[in-house]
């Protein structure tokens, strides 16, 4: 049996859960995530390989999505209700990451992913 | 050994909102010649975190990637300020980056740390007040 951590998840069951809206990427909401982290540290995003991974970020600002791409990041959740302008969104759109948006904080959004069974990252080497 | 391609860019120094177009532009680069996935991401993020501490640090500089049979290398260079203490600026949570770059994501200490974590080789040539070359290689 599998337990917290070592499933997948599908991006769509992450923007049900999270209540999310939609920016970019609907039709790559059937792609599967192995692994998520919440940070709005980018250099720390990039300290820790991720496998198909969700980022969850308080952060807005085009270098999210440039630490996204760098990482072969596959979705970008950004909390507390911050929604990303035009520019960032098409940054995104350009290089195939789905782009959600919701309310909820970092910590319960972070909660109910791991609660649902979506692990976290593993560190380098 | 036998090389495939060179590439060379200008790194804006005054723009931290495009920092990463060469970054972006390397790794476009490498998918199309079929390198291994792991190699382009250990590339992608070390020049990445490069030339962000360039645009931070230095006012901009130059990126020159060599792409061969069986590495990677990138070599940024930058007429910027030196780093006085190498092995201080090593150290993991060490940063002299201004509070305005830490509220952008950046200036964790990590920089120099993530980028020799994903190189498999790197050397560092300062001198204050004339520049610094930072050499990445990454085996493929």
């Amino acid at each position: 049996m599998k337990g917290i951590g070592d499933l997948n998840m599908k991006i769509s069951t992450i923007k049900e859960l999270l209540n999310a809206n939609v920016l970019c990427g609907e039709d790559l909401l059937d792609t599967q995530v192995y692994s998520a982290c919440g940070s709005d540290m980018m250099s720390d995003v990039l300290a820790f390989v991720k496998d198909q991974a969700v980022l969850l970020t308080g952060l807005v600002n085009p270098q999210v999505v440039r630490t996204a791409e760098m990482m072969d990041i596959r979705c970008i959740v950004f909390v507390r209700g911050k929604v990303p302008d035009a520019m960032i969104v098409s940054l995104a759109k350009d290089n195939d990451i789905v782009v959600l948006t919701t309310a909820e904080r970092m910590f319960p959004a972070c909660g109910k992913l791991y609660e649902n069974g979506l692990g976290g990252t593993k560190p380098l080497n | 050994m036998s090389e495939i391609l060179k590439l060379h860019y200008d790194v804006d120094g005054d723009n931290f909102m495009a920092a990463g177009a060469a970054s972006s532009d390397v790794k476009r680069v490498l998918r199309q010649l079929g390198i291994d996935a792991n190699a382009i991401r250990k590339a992608a993020v070390a020049m990445y975190e490069g030339e962000i501490n360039m645009v931070i640090h230095a006012g901009g500089g130059v990126a020159d990637i060599t792409v061969a049979d069986d590495f990677i290398e990138i070599v940024l260079a930058d007429k910027g300020p030196g780093i006085p203490d190498v092995e201080k600026a090593m150290q993991e949570g060490w940063s002299t980056a201004p509070d305005n770059i830490r509220a952008l994501g950046f200036g964790a200490g990590m920089g120099l740390p993530n980028m020799k974590k994903y190189s498999d080789d790197m050397t560092i040539d300062t001198e204050v007040g004339v520049g610094t070359t930072i050499t990445m290689r990454i085996n493929i």
